[in-house]
């Protein structure tokens, strides 16, 4: 076990995961239901918050498991853990948000393959003491919905000019059906990528 | 009945193309498509555990979980489902592992740590729950339709979905291999550019939407 002064604080795991270690836009993990739900604002932050649950509750139990972990078996122990509770999210959605769970479909179980969960049990979980590795997947699990809100921001906006079912624009604006699409979902986070990447040089040009 | 075999199949490659429509399996998309011949073998490795993932899990799917919840012991297992899927899944992958270390040691080598992140890739999971969407499971109280029909329907979706995700991906490889001599600006080099140079893509495969009719 790695002894305390080298490990991080659990404050600094947290925001870590918010914005310095965003898991989607810096680490460019778990990208597939990022691109898949993102076409509204609703279906962003169910699924972010379904993930960021998942990722609480599979690094509380592999933290705690962490010293009966073979390594060859790891990713196996991994994933099943990941399976339970994602099976405890599908059951929550399909009772008490149907329709949610229509619109996201088997998105919802693709969460067991979302490798930021998988990635976060294996480099923080299964090596750090409970309450670090709790606040790693608080904080892991906010940047993922919080980079999901940014896309499905730009997204749902430009696709059908409202935020949250809000009307945003202005009158008679032309909405672009194909950011609602498959093309719109690559390219708006292609762009948001490159924007992040730009912000984060500005930002560091500053400093020195 | 062969013609709608055929649609599914091309269905599965062209329209719904599991990469470039449902965005599924988009971490070997972007991490492994530098080559066109490394992504043929991952291509082709995928395309492998999903034909038998697929037929695996319809055949859990249907032949046991779905028979013991009408049969009159009516245990309904389905909660079970996405364990076993992953499951088996998993165990494929181990299989295909052991057959490349074994005969294709140089392909061995270069896949590295994309090999056994096949389990985790999202396209075959993906395939393996889309079976049920597309209504390729056995329902209750539905007459007249044969098994073996049904299981055909779900093996060849499997395919095809594989054979979609190789094209996705050597078409990918093909253009990086170019792009790598372009002047890209400097913050969208990387994954920022492969993302709109998929987006460029996608909306070619959208020319392919008619056909499925």
């Amino acid at each position: 076990m790695a002894d305390k002064s080298s490990e991080p604080s659990s404050l600094v795991r947290f925001i870590n995961g918010i914005l310095p270690e965003n898991p989607v836009l810096r680490l460019v993990l778990g990208i597939c239901p990022t691109l898949a739900v993102t076409a509204s604002m609703e279906g962003a932050i169910t699924m972010g918050l379904a993930a960021t649950f998942v990722l609480f509750c599979s690094n509380f139990f592999v933290s705690l498991l962490k010293r009966f972990l073979q390594p060859h078996l790891r990713i196996l122990v991994f994933t099943i853990i990941i399976a339970t509770f994602v099976t405890i999210v599908d059951m929550f959605l399909k009772a008490f948000m149907y329709d949610m769970s229509r619109t996201l479909g088997p998105y919802i179980p693709l969460i067991i393959v979302n490798c930021i969960i998988i990635a976060r049990a294996e480099a923080c979980a299964s090596k750090s003491r409970l309450l670090p590795s709790l606040a790693d997947a608080l904080g892991m699990g906010l940047g993922f919905t919080l980079a999901l809100c940014i896309l499905a921001s730009v997204r749902e906006i430009l696709a059908d000019g409202t935020w949250l079912n809000i009307p945003v624009m202005w009158e008679g604006f032309t909405t672009w059906t194909i950011m609602k699409l498959a093309p719109g979902a690559f390219l708006a986070f292609g762009l948001v990528v490159g924007a992040n990447n730009f912000i984060r040089r500005k930002l560091e040009e500053r400093k020195s | 009945m062969t013609v709608e075999l055929l649609l599914i199949l091309l269905t599965a490659v062209l329209i719904n193309n599991p990469v470039l429509y449902y965005f599924l399996g988009l971490c070997p998309y972007l991490g492994v498509s530098n080559k066109v011949d490394m992504a043929f073998g991952m291509g082709m490795a995928v395309t492998f555990v999903m034909t038998v993932a697929a037929s695996m899990t319809w055949a859990i799917n249907n032949l046991v979980i779905f028979y013991l919840s009408t049969s009159s012991i009516a245990i309904d297992l389905g909660f079970l489902r996405y364990i076993i899927f992953i499951f088996v899944i998993a165990g494929t992958v181990q299989l295909v592992e052991m057959f490349l270390r074994k005969f294709f040691p140089h392909l061995y080598d270069r896949f590295g740590i994309f090999l056994p992140l096949i389990t985790t890739n999202c396209a075959i999971l993906g395939c393996c729950l889309w079976i049920d969407v597309k209504g390729f499971n056995l329902v209750a109280g539905e007459q007249g339709v044969a098994v073996s029909w049904k299981f055909a329907q779900a093996l060849l979706f499997g395919i095809g979905n594989g054979l979609g995700f190789t094209l996705a991906i050597c078409l990918m490889a093909g253009i990086r291999e170019r792009l790598r001599f372009s002047d890209v600006p400097r913050d969208f080099r990387g994954v920022a550019i492969t993302l709109i140079v998929a987006a460029i893509l996608a909306m070619a495969f959208m020319g392919f939407s008619g056909i499925g009719g």
